[in-house]
């Protein structure tokens, strides 16, 4: 709430005049400056991405339009061929109508399905238990500060790291989770977590969820520090029911901190790869759009079709981006109070 | 309409103690104010009042009933806060119904509540618009007619004014006083470090400094009479001339003091005359404030009406008009003393 948005006590007030454009030349000159000087400011900024965003961005989806292969990628013998990447249409000499690319490709569907569980999934729980954990940090108690530098641990740890780590503890002979579980009578024989296409997602959830919700849980903290205390004070002598506090004052307040960290990370989630690549590298049911088009990319050093499968993943990431912006009335400039 | 009772409040945060042992009574249906300078403990006092904090040990009495380990929500009160506490994503219509709303009012009621107290503080046509919306003035009003729609028996003030500019903090006084008139069987707690707040619109004053009450009393009482050199320098615009040294030996004192507007011009020297020079000058128009320096260790301040010829460096003769001169002692307190040529 800044002041400039209050609505003046005398609404009629005179305005103050506009601001004068052809007032001399002096100021015009002044405001040519001022132009000349921003553009200035902003050109390594955009030299810089220009060179490492908007070029490879660029190149990646013209490689898509092309049969570049690890052969003929550098020596400029690739040949366009259009949108037969993405779907190509050909006529059998039986005349069998045949359709191949990225978008009748059962694996790229497949991949596809893998990325949007994978993000509603874990998103949603770590949006759920990063709450969880805020409030808790958000309340006052003795080593309050350890406690908040203790839970980023899993975040401070890397991928690499934690997914070797965890995929120890969920290995299906020696894993301490398999131990555990049998302990206490929860399952009669180890299960393969990484391996078995029945719980290799489940087992990349857990540790996807175990490592970013403490990142979740800093973002909504950070969002309920700003919720001023004297509204609890108020909703306190209203008496009102702290869980009914939680709901109509909290929560609406802290909702755009929420949208936001809500789009980071289904950013995230929606690129995955290192921990899909590590944890469970061979299973269909796991794979997701990173994963297939790193494979495509480098182990069959198909250009075109790999560069197709990323430019598509920008198109679903974008198309997301745009909708949730939309639904959720993200507020990016700031420009409401 | 309720009477409340302090009987030795302490409040510790910690090993530290900051209010220490207060004892007051305030009558039904009063405006008390609660004044002093920062850290004084003026707020805290009013936050154990709410409930909003425990008291440490103590006794907190409302109409005879003691309320200390009552809910701030059963106690009967409405708290006005100093940034407003508005609910920024709700209508003003809703900030003011929603705590009747969650707790079971009908629809009616709330309605006509909320109304009521709209059309008390002339904020009817506001009641559609969100807070950020409004101006500091009119969420200020907004905040007490959320207080009102709780029909309390106890309205607790913190600082309202303090995040209001001059005028509209001189304007939103004036409503406060009304609005004390319209519900005179309210009993109304308010906090502010401004004397000119607390001497307009107390019935009583309660000067506070480090945690203990240094005097309780009406605004003239306060005025006139203060306990103690703290007091005497608190209230009162400008500040009391205080002179220590031969001044204050001339009148059998440690502290001799002497408001601004107590002191006369005289033509000439004599005995009880301070005569110096005019070091500063300040006009504010309907009042002359003169600085005048008499050899004592700050200039004397002299508040004279009209207009007043007297450029730097002017030779005046001062006479502290005998009645209006008020003597301590080394412990800071009034000494009964007369001087020697009248005894």
């Amino acid at each position: 709430m800044s002041h400039a948005d209050m609505v003046p006590e005398a609404a009629n007030a005179p305005k103050s005049p506009p601001p004068e454009v052809n007032a001399g030349s002096g100021e015009a000159e002044l405001q040519r400056q001022r132009i000349r000087a921003a553009y200035l400011f902003l050109l390594p900024m955009l030299v810089m991405l220009a060179l490492v965003a908007a070029w490879p961005l660029f190149r990646s989806i013209a490689f898509s339009f092309t049969d570049a292969s690890a052969n003929t990628i550098f020596n400029g013998e690739s040949e366009w061929v259009g949108f037969d990447n993405y779907v190509e249409r050909s006529v059998r000499s039986n005349g069998e109508v045949r359709w191949r690319g990225v978008l009748v490709d059962g694996d790229w569907w497949n991949a596809v399905w893998n990325t949007v569980r994978f993000s509603l999934v874990s998103v949603g729980l770590e949006l759920v238990l990063g709450m969880l954990v805020a409030l808790v940090l958000n309340a006052e108690f003795k080593g309050r500060g350890l406690v908040r530098a203790a839970i980023l641990i899993p975040w401070a740890i890397p991928t690499v790291v934690s997914a070797r780590m965890w995929g120890w503890m969920l290995n299906d002979q020696f894993g301490v989770i398999n131990y555990m579980m049998m302990g206490v009578g929860l399952i009669d024989r180890p299960i393969a977590w990484t391996a078995s296409s029945d719980t290799a997602m489940i087992a990349v959830l857990i540790v996807d969820v175990w490592k970013t919700t403490p990142f979740m849980a800093l973002l909504i903290l950070a969002g309920l520090q700003m919720v001023p205390r004297d509204m609890y004070e108020a909703a306190k002598i209203d008496g009102i029911h702290p869980v009914k506090v939680f709901f109509k004052v909290t929560l609406p307040l802290i909702r755009p901190a929420i949208l936001v960290a809500v789009i980071f990370r289904a950013l995230d989630a929606l690129r995955i790869f290192d921990l899909i690549y590590l944890l469970t590298p061979q299973s269909d049911s796991t794979v997701t759009m990173s994963v297939l088009s790193y494979r495509e990319l480098q182990q069959f050093g198909d250009y075109g079709e790999g560069s197709t499968m990323s430019t598509l993943l920008f198109l679903i990431i974008t198309g997301f981006v745009l909708l949730y912006l939309k639904i959720g009335r993200v507020d990016l400039a700031g420009d409401k109070g | 309409m309720a009477k409340i009772e302090l009987k030795n409040v302490r409040k510790s945060y910690g090993a530290v103690e900051v209010i220490k042992g207060i004892d007051l009574e305030i009558r039904k249906g009063e405006f008390m104010v609660f004044v002093g300078p920062s850290g004084c403990g003026k707020s805290t006092l009013l936050r154990l009042i709410s409930g909003l904090e425990g008291i440490t040990s103590g006794d907190l009495v409302f109409d005879g009933e003691r309320v200390n380990n009552v809910l701030p929500s059963n106690r009967g009160i409405a708290m006005v806060f100093q940034s407003y506490a508005l609910y920024p994503h709700m209508k003003v219509y809703d900030n003011m119904a929603f705590g009747m709303k969650l707790a079971g009012a009908s629809k009616d009621e709330r309605d006509k509540r909320v109304r009521e107290a709209a059309r008390l503080l002339q904020i009817e046509h506001l009641l559609d618009r969100l807070p950020r919306q409004l101006s500091g003035g009119q969420r200020q009003r907004v905040a007490i007619g959320r207080a009102i729609t709780r029909d309390p028996r106890v309205f607790l003030f913190d600082e309202p004014l303090s995040n209001l500019d001059a005028a509209l903090r001189v304007a939103t006084r004036l409503e406060i006083a009304k609005l004390h008139h319209d519900m005179s069987d309210v009993t109304m707690v308010y906090v502010t470090h401004d004397q000119v707040e607390a001497m307009t619109l107390a019935d009583r004053i309660c000067v506070l400094r480090d945690g203990r009450v240094e005097q309780v009393g009406t605004p003239s009482e306060l005025y006139e009479a203060p306990a103690n050199v703290f007091v005497a320098g608190f209230i009162g615009s400008p500040k009391m001339n205080f002179l220590k040294g031969r001044f204050a030996e001339a009148e059998t004192c440690a502290t001799l003091g002497i408001r601004s507007e107590h002191i006369d011009l005289v033509d000439g020297p004599g005995p009880d005359v301070w005569t110096g020079k005019v070091v500063h000058g300040e006009d504010l128009g309907s009042d002359n404030y003169v600085f005048v320096d008499i050899g004592a260790e700050e200039p004397v301040l002299v508040r004279q009406p009209g207009k007043l010829n007297t450029p730097l460096g002017t030779e005046l003769h001062l006479r502290p008009q005998p009645q209006n001169i008020h003597r301590f002692g080394e412990d800071d307190r009034p000494v009964e003393v007369r001087r020697p040529e009248m005894a």
